[in-house]
């Protein structure tokens, strides 16, 4: 019922989108021509490596950067140049901000108080959003009294109260400690699948954003480098910075000459058998173990390329690749084994460009 | 045992430190109540009454002399400057270390430096000005003048309790309905309220124990305050009116020094982050 409600008063979910966003500092391009759209309701994570642009585009949409140039569209209305206050943006920021002269009811209030919502109204908001967020017990404390994981909480519950068109995530599980880190994580699916509130959600880490967003957007060097769904980027990255940054230990990248590169997950770099379809396989390796590593339930396997590639000349090329079983591979360093890739599970780039290309004509063989 | 020992070395090193500082304090409060004839006898022991108290010095201060006027001056003259101070040092260290990048924050030092400048060398400059404004001998004068040293020094100290209050407070501020003044108001100024009590009572201070300006600008002895009054009004000629002096210091001294060991704190966090910001 108070679901309803909070629909209600939200009316349609928003769209967020940007139009050749730019962002510069001087003589930084901090962000350097975004276009992104989302859906209705969505969990769009932001990713990138820090400096890369993702906090400058999240400083936008919340309205605390103007743009140098492009368009900021939430619905189709364009926001930019209207100030914070009157734009129905809340954010989670990394270190949560709560105000720490209030206590944590007054934390919450604090924007139903600035945006002159009714008592009875602020009343029946707070009961709802301690509610969800069961925080109900904390309300007379000082932010300096809660854990990180509480100030987590209020920090949301702050951001949630007003019905906002969109939320903002910087970073918010960064400052947690790792035993609830994944706990917290699922937490914050289940609010948004609870709330259906688009959210942009920046981070550097990819666990989060593959294992919580609908859609992650890579975003390097102030560009987006690949958006798509967690499992596209993964199986399919579209460059060779989203096949190096996606996935750990990330793809194995083999330089077949010509300019060509080929990019196998550690987990399609297989023990060859003999009983491979020659017509299936895209390459073969010979390669010398060098070491293993144990990981709870799966191997590591390091290990030098000996041949199947051509020679380059310098430190023979490293493989890393994955071996799902608990039990010890019957292996051991110093060895030799040939390793096979599928042809189904090579991806090809360009090494100039970095981009996506097909297979060369003289591989399959 | 070794404990036992440690800990009485300690407490006696408190006590004679304890002493230490307050001795003059103790012996100007010892002395407004002496007699003169015990006072100025070399045999007698400063610390005791032999002869018995007299509360004549006192009475002489407040009903002989116009030290009440000073102290109505000089608390009218603090009230002003504190209040002009506040008025314009809040919002410019504000603005220091928020609005304007880089230059706002390293311009803080250079801010400082104004305080440096002696007022021995600004006086006279000074005081063509204040007879062009035609308050030479007025109260108003120092109410004008005082704020140069005060306003500078208190955005310096003020400029560092503004960069330890995080930024994102007040963007959360921003976010959540609140126009640019609001959130100071409602969420950076509480953070930065000690600061500002700190700043007050600096600024107070500064006020009371300027006495170079308050010597040249005024003259008369009605519109004189107690740094320039008391020295010139209880020391004619030779003759210091000792008990009379004492207590003047004291009844000033006193309570300012109570501020100050309340906010001590405060002050040297002030100092501290507005140095290493």
């Amino acid at each position: 019922m108070i679901h309803d409600c909070i629909n209600g008063a939200n009316g349609d979910m928003a769209v967020l989108e940007t139009r050749g966003l730019k962002k510069h500092f001087g003589r930084i391009r901090a962000v350097d021509g975004i276009d992104l759209t989302s859906t209705d309701g969505e969990l769009l994570a932001i990713l990138g490596p820090s400096g890369s642009g993702k906090s400058t585009l999240m400083r936008m949409v919340a309205g605390l950067e103007e743009p140098s140039a492009g368009d900021i569209l939430v619905d189709g209305r364009s926001i930019v140049g209207i100030p914070p206050k009157r734009r129905n943006v809340a954010m989670v920021f990394q270190s949560f901000a709560l105000y720490p002269h209030m206590s944590v009811l007054e934390n919450i209030r604090f924007p139903l108080v600035a945006r002159r919502v009714p008592a009875a109204e602020q009343r029946e908001k707070i009961d709802w959003v301690t509610g969800i967020l069961d925080i109900g017990d904390l309300l007379e404390r000082r932010p300096t009294r809660l854990s990180g994981g509480q100030m987590q909480r209020v920090a949301l519950a702050r951001a949630l109260v007003r019905d906002p068109e969109l939320f903002v995530f910087d970073e918010p599980l960064s400052s947690l400690d790792a035993q609830i880190r994944s706990q917290a994580r699922g937490e914050l699916r289940e609010l948004h699948d609870r709330t259906q509130i688009t959210t942009l959600y920046v981070t550097h880490d990819q666990l989060e954003a593959l294992g919580l967003a609908d859609r992650v957007a890579v975003v390097h060097n102030g560009c987006i480098q690949q958006l798509g769904t967690p499992r596209t980027l993964y199986e399919d990255p579209g460059n060779l910075f989203v096949a190096g940054f996606i996935g750990d230990p990330p793809m194995n990248r083999l330089d077949l000459g010509d300019n060509v590169i080929l990019g196998v997950r550690p987990e399609h770099l297989l023990l060859e058998h003999g009983e491979e379809d020659p017509g299936e396989v895209a390459l073969r390796l010979e390669v010398e173990l060098e070491h293993l590593e144990f990981l709870g339930a799966e191997w590591l396997i390091y290990a030098a390329v000996c041949a199947g590639v051509p020679e380059t000349g310098r430190r023979r090329p490293r493989v890393i690749a994955r071996l799902r079983q608990a039990e010890p591979p019957s292996m051991e360093t110093g060895q030799r084994r040939t390793l096979v890739v599928r042809r189904a599970n090579a991806r090809y780039f360009d090494a100039e460009s970095g981009e996506r290309r097909s297979a060369p004509s003289g591989v399959a063989a | 045992m070794r404990r036992q020992a440690r800990k009485t070395g300690f407490y006696t090193a408190v006590v004679l430190l304890v002493l230490f500082s307050i001795l003059p304090i103790a012996y100007a409060v010892l002395t407004i109540f002496k007699k003169e004839s015990e006072l100025f006898d070399p045999g007698s022991n400063p610390f005791l009454y032999e002869q018995g108290a007299t509360l004549k010095h006192l009475v002489f201060l407040f009903t002989g002399t116009p030290f009440p006027t000073f102290l109505w001056n000089s608390l009218v003259i603090g009230v002003f400057v504190v209040a002009i101070t506040v008025v314009l040092a809040v919002p410019a260290a504000y603005a220091l270390a928020r609005l304007t990048g880089r230059w706002g924050e390293s311009s803080g030092m250079a801010i400082f430096l104004v305080y440096l400048i002696p007022p021995t060398l600004l006086f006279i400059p000074l005081f063509r000005i204040v007879v062009w404004l035609g308050l030479a001998n007025s109260i108003w004068s120092l109410v004008v003048v005082l704020p140069t040293i005060t306003v500078p020094f208190c955005t310096w100290l003020l400029l560092g309790f503004f960069r330890s209050v995080p930024r994102e407070l007040d963007e959360a501020a921003l976010l959540d309905g609140c126009s640019r003044f609001t959130a100071f108001r409602k969420v950076v100024l509480p953070q930065a309220l000690p600061g500002i009590g700190a700043c007050m009572v600096f600024a107070f201070s500064l006020s009371l124990s300027n006495y170079i300006y308050s010597v040249t600008f005024i003259s008369e002895s009605a519109s004189r305050n107690l740094s320039a009054g008391v020295p010139t009004e209880l020391i004619r000629g030779d003759v210091y009116f000792w008990p009379s002096l004492m207590a003047a210091t004291a009844i000033v001294a006193i309570p300012l020094g109570l501020a100050y060991g309340l906010l001590f704190d405060y002050l040297v966090r002030g100092f501290q982050s507005a140095e290493t910001g």
